[in-house]
């Protein structure tokens, strides 16, 4: 194209030098507007990270949360709430739905109603994110026979924790269970009790705000169980949750409780008949 | 999630090493199928060259789906399923990780066994190159499509003979095409339409298998 015989374009440009007689902006008027979009930014990102101050106490929250396993209602009408640091006791008799209620909580189990939110934002939302922020210890050990502990735990933790150094982080959960001995014997030379720790060691090995704990001393001896209320208490000290159930008196300070025995819906008699049948 | 996916596959085939006899136990029972046909149709050269491609692809068939049933089911046992479920990976990429641990375990040391039962059978040198394109191709659809199967079968009774009902209508496809390659270039003819077949078998199955094996997965963790 011949030089000055540039037709005249329909948006300003940005031109080099301060030509009064071409459409467009000086230099100065773009350091201008560019000033005003960072002036922009920086007023809207520092809003968020307001909001975020102010939201400090991230909760965790079930509404009107039911259950059906089994074509039987186990729960209904359930609510819970907690917030960073707190701790929450499931307590009910058998088969009232702790487990499940904690399988629910996880994501395992879809509830028949009501949802789970997360800073008042529902988790189905992203489940993914949800599954990232949350331990969960189930009845199984998850430990394979032909892995050494540590090969076990290093596994988990790499999935859940990404870029961190496994092995360290794998020592220092050993050594919070006092069972750093057991590294490198493979799981199938573990008794009940250093299954149950070596499950427990995987939870502290990576780190996650959310412990969903099911029956976790079953088969610990009495100095473990003292260990793993040590954690917890470290745990909820960070801003961590826990939400465990147990038979066993678990020493918190101060947890709240949460009774199943109160949404379970008793069987009318003829259920019953339907299922002895 | 690239992570993930390479943690899971190293853990799986270590597994398989420690425990070791599974993939052995399964390359044995590929071969052994296949020298029982000389047993069984006579030792003449002619019907056992005729024959060769079908009964090295289903002996491939079931020697694959006879390791499916474990694919899922010892992690179903333990509990690892759950906590793999709950890992902030989509469950899809665990599973083809899975299935790629399985494929490296089962798959291709039946590959690699394979032009030895060629020989035994008395297959015509010239399928040789095209028997192991086609099985190249053909059995990580074997092990994509058998994950589906295998993730249905969990928690079931008596899941071997159900898995089978499952799966092997799913392979003809694989077989037909596995087969038909391996003919048409004994007989000299053009192969690129049955490989093609196969490639494209497998490139659907790659992303559609893993979606269902993990919906089947989860529908057996509730």
């Amino acid at each position: 194209m011949e030089p000055g015989r540039s037709p005249p374009l329909p948006y300003p440009l940005i031109t080099t030098d301060a030509d009064p007689q071409r459409p467009g902006f000086s230099p100065n008027q773009a350091a201008t507007y560019f000033g005003c979009f960072r002036v922009a930014f920086i007023c809207y990102t520092s809003t968020q990270d307001f909001l975020r101050v102010l939201n400090f106490m991230t909760t965790f929250s079930g509404h009107d949360l039911s259950c059906i396993r089994g074509e039987r209602l186990v729960f209904q009408g359930l609510n819970f709430a907690i917030e960073a640091g707190d701790a929450l006791v499931l307590v009910g008799p058998n088969g009232s739905g702790k487990s499940s209620l904690l399988r629910v909580m996880a994501g395992l189990l879809k509830p028949a109603t009501g949802q789970l939110a997360w800073n008042g934002e529902p988790v189905n939302d992203d489940p993914e994110e949800h599954r990232g922020r949350l331990h969960y210890v189930g009845h199984h050990d998850a430990i394979k026979p032909v892995l050494t502990v540590s090969e076990n735990i290093a596994f988990w933790a790499g999935l859940h924790a990404g870029e961190n150094d496994a092995e360290v982080a794998v020592e220092k959960a050993l050594d919070i269970l006092s069972i750093p001995h057991l590294a490198e014997i493979p799981g199938r030379f573990l008794s009940a009790g250093q299954k149950r720790r070596a499950n427990l060691a995987r939870i502290f090995a990576a780190p996650a705000p959310v412990w969903l704990l099911d029956e976790p001393t079953t088969a610990l001896d009495k100095a473990s169980i003292a260990k793993l209320e040590e954690a917890l208490a470290e745990h909820r000290a960070g801003g961590g949750m826990v939400i465990l159930s147990t038979h066993m008196d678990v020493a918190l300070e101060n947890p709240k409780t949460l009774d199943l025995a109160e949404f379970t819906v008793p069987l009318t008699p003829l259920e019953a008949g339907d299922m002895m049948l | 999630m690239m992570r993930a996916f390479f943690l899971t596959i190293r853990r799986d085939l270590r597994l398989a090493l420690r425990q070791g006899a599974d993939s052995i136990m399964v390359v044995m029972f590929f071969v052994l199928t296949a020298v029982l046909f000389p047993f069984g149709v006579g030792p003449e050269l002619n019907i056992l060259a005729r024959i060769a491609a079908g009964v090295i692809w289903v002996g491939a068939l079931l020697a694959s789906m006879l390791s499916l049933e474990r694919l899922f089911q010892a992690d179903y046992e333990d509990g690892s399923l759950e906590l793999l479920a709950l890992t902030p990976t989509p469950l899809g990429v665990i599973v083809l990780a899975k299935v790629c641990a399985h494929w490296l375990t089962t798959g291709l040391p039946l590959i690699i066994a394979s032009p030895l039962l060629a020989v035994l059978l008395n297959m015509s040198s010239d399928g040789f190159g095209v028997m192991l394109i086609a099985l190249l191709l053909g059995t990580p659809s074997l092990s994509l499509i058998g994950s589906i199967g295998a993730a249905l079968i969990l928690g079931a009774r008596r899941g071997g003979v159900l898995l089978s009902l499952l799966v092997l209508p799913l392979y003809v496809p694989v077989l037909i095409f596995g087969v038909g390659a391996v003919d048409a270039a004994i007989g000299g003819f053009e192969v690129k339409a049955q490989l093609f077949i196969l490639g494209g078998i497998f490139l659907a199955t790659l992303p559609l298998a893993p979606i269902g094996a993990a919906a089947a997965l989860r529908q057996a963790l509730e």
